[in-house]
């Protein structure tokens, strides 16, 4: 019989029931709450009269409605009323059933993806959700870590289960070493360019080979946070020596005795060597360059020295729509160099890459350099309190503000724009973030995806480099 | 949740693939504590020609004459057509909340997202995968005969065009059981309450570090 994959081995371990008809009970150790997904799934409870079934496994903080500036202003710093209710909302529903949030003012404050990692909220062989696609960052963990919607928020707060049918399994593999300058983000991009939007749809993914083993944690979760990019729900990494030494000493992580436990526990949570996947992708990491997303879907990338695609040359008549509907909303030209994509806003930040490690690479780009003055923003949004307090301690702040970057305060800011921070219409954005659809940046705004080397140096050129020129 | 069991309804065919839910519902409406309320902005920025803001009176504002919805062949339209990976993207519930609220009952593709997928099923909104050559057929009829109507029988798991062809569908028989009942998933589970008391329990001694004091 073969051995069994990670994420086998995560759901077995979480497996309450399993129905005639193909469906499971599975249990969910940790749920993440935000103000955007939650209000109804509280209502809800109100509603039916019920309680929530464990409170100690539910874990608040609101983030997408938070200003990025004047955060000593709290709750009232929010102009939107509409946005100050739903943060209102969610501080009165976790006081009322007595969930542990971390508000507003709170230093812990931060993206709910950021903070779980950075408490020891995310611990190796959780089964996580909360209600936002991005959930799959903590796969990053050996997690099984996927994001729900508002009705099964409501059900994991009743039951401590959801109800699911059991993925299939993909393995990518990422072979050999990155080259200087190539981080995680441009290593998912790669894989979201070569399997596709929809390449990982069904599939829980596994990540693997001596390039990913060969990153941190922090560009692990940029890895398995974009995994929903490519269709999949769920993103892993197996856990070994990084992952367990990231865990140690946070806050919520155990100790003594429990720590060892645990950790012998944790040295399980890999696939077995005779383990069967579905489907192998592979990919060779020293091929991979710099990338940057030309159109509005997250496939559609390219190398910092490429082009953009000439729909002429798709034979496929459904793509070749796709790509001159892209390009006629990002106001490109077909054969077009990456690097002639000149641009109004730079954003460094949101659930993919404002980790310290993040702000650290692209700290080390702009220091010593000034911002573009074509440019009309270029602006850091640490993804917590205390990823903003710890790159103060380093001396990032002062470097990025004496570039010319502004240095904001702890939210989702302009990843999807639910606050103040937005593109205008027609503007290009070098950012950070994982979607470039449509609208998302802002009505009319062009977002590009980038790692946050990249886009620090596209904010000191104007229009996107190659980060290996100004850096080597 | 209200029940499905059989729909017939006009066909309006939207002829793109890889529609996100920033797409289905932009941001600025997600700002609502409401489940209710997101029909007027379904498809907000390719319905209208200007920017959408929560709570204004869509009616005054200047419609995109080229975007399907908005031609009257397709008004009162109850089962969307659609291209592959179709609500891929942001898990909000509030897409389906948004096309449930517009008046859409049924949605054909070839293929969906997981997620969204997933949170149709809990609004009483039933999404149909068929094979994309039967999708291209169905476009290609309902583009072409206008009035066009399907109807679905989510008990014989068919889609039914208007001259009689029959096609088969695929559904997991929990979703199917849950939707032609109307049924409330969370009271179903909480029948299973003492199996998750004693998963739990066990869990506690296995992983104790999961439960208690810091969490």
């Amino acid at each position: 019989m073969a051995g069994k994959t990670l994420y086998d081995k995560l759901w077995n371990d979480h497996l309450v029931k399993q129905r005639d008809d193909g469906s499971a009970l599975i249990y969910i150790d940790r749920q993440l709450l935000h103000e955007v997904t939650s209000p109804q799934a509280f209502e809800g409870l109100r509603i039916a009269g019920r309680k929530p079934w464990r409170l100690d496994a539910n874990l608040a903080t609101p983030d997408h409605n938070v200003p990025t500036t004047d955060r000593a202003r709290g709750i009232d710093g929010i102009v939107d009323p509409v946005s100050r209710i739903q943060v209102e909302t969610l501080d009165r529903n976790c006081d009322e059933f007595g969930i542990l949030e971390f508000k507003i003012l709170d230093q812990r404050q931060g993206i709910v993806h950021v903070i779980g990692p950075e408490q020891g909220a995310t611990l190796p062989g959780m089964s996580i959700v909360c209600g936002d696609s991005h959930t799959s960052t903590h796969g990053a963990f050996g997690c099984l870590a996927h994001g729900i919607g508002t009705s099964e928020v409501e059900h994991v707060l009743a039951t401590q289960c959801l109800v699911q049918q059991k993925m299939k399994n993909m393995l990518v593999k990422v072979s050999g070493k990155l080259g200087a300058g190539v981080t995680g983000k441009d290593v998912v991009l790669a894989i979201i360019g070569k399997i596709g939007t929809a390449g990982g749809t069904g599939y829980a993914i596994e990540f693997g080979g001596e390039a990913i083993q060969g990153l941190s944690m922090e560009g692990r979760m940029t890895i398995c946070n974009m995994s929903i990019e490519a269709g999949a729900r769920v993103g892993m990494v197996a856990v070994d020596d990084t992952t367990i030494a990231y865990v140690r000493d946070r806050p919520f992580s155990p100790t003594g005795e429990a720590w060892d436990a645990a950790v012998d526990y944790w040295r399980t949570l890999h696939s077995d060597d005779d383990a069967a996947f579905d489907k192998v992708v592979e990919l060779n990491g020293a091929d991979i360059q710099p990338q940057v997303s030309w159109g509005t879907s997250p496939e559609m990338v390219a190398g910092i020295d490429g082009h953009v695609p000439d729909p002429a040359k798709e034979t496929d008549p459904i793509k070749r729509e796709g790509i001159v509907r892209a390009l006629k909303y990002m106001g490109l030209a077909p054969n077009q160099a990456i690097t002639d994509i000149k641009l109004d806003r730079v954003f460094i930040g949101s659930c993919t890459n404002s980790r310290i490690e993040d702000l650290r690479e692209a700290a080390a780009v702009v220091k010593g350099r000034k911002v573009s003055p074509s440019l009309k923003q270029a602006m850091v949004v640490p993804g917590s309190g205390l990823v903003k307090a710890q790159a103060e301690q380093e001396g990032l702040d002062r470097i990025f503000i004496e570039a010319g970057l502004e240095w904001r305060d702890p939210g989702c800011s302009m990843c999807l724009a639910m606050n103040a921070d937005k593109l205008g219409q027609g503007e290009h954005c070098a950012s950070t973030s994982n979607r470039n659809f449509e609208g998302r940046q802002g009505f009319g705004g062009r977002t590009h995806l980038v790692s946050p080397a990249m886009a620090a140096a596209a904010a000191v050129s104007g229009h996107f480099v190659d980060v290996r020129e100004l850096t080597h | 949740m209200r029940a499905f069991t059989q729909h017939r309804g006009l066909v309006a065919p939207m002829d793109r693939s890889n529609v996100d839910t920033d797409m289905i519902i932009p941001k600025q409406f997600l700002k609502s504590i409401k489940r209710t309320g997101f029909g007027p902005n379904l498809f907000d920025e390719l319905r209208y020609l200007d920017e959408g803001k929560p709570d204004q009176d869509c009616s005054q504002r200047p419609v995109n004459p080229d975007f399907v919805l908005n031609q009257d062949r397709y008004k009162n339209a109850s089962v969307l057509l659609a291209r592959s990976n179709f609500g891929c993207g942001s898990s909000r519930e509030h897409a389906p909340w948004a096309l449930d609220d517009y008046g859409f009952r049924v949605i054909i593709a070839p293929s969906f997202a997981d997620i969204f997928y997933n949170n149709c099923f809990k609004n009483g909104l039933l999404p149909i995968v068929l094979d994309v050559k039967v999708v291209d057929q169905l476009f290609r009829e309902a583009e072409v005969e206008e009035g066009y109507q399907l109807a679905v029988d989510l008990e014989a798991k068919t889609v039914t065009t208007p001259s009689g062809e029959s096609f088969g569908f695929d559904v997991d028989d929990f979703r199917r059981h849950c939707l032609l009942n109307g049924l409330d998933d969370i009271g179903v589970t909480l029948e299973d309450a003492d199996l998750i008391k004693s998963y739990e329990d066990s869990r506690r001694k296995t992983a104790p570090w999961l439960f208690g004091a810091g969490h």
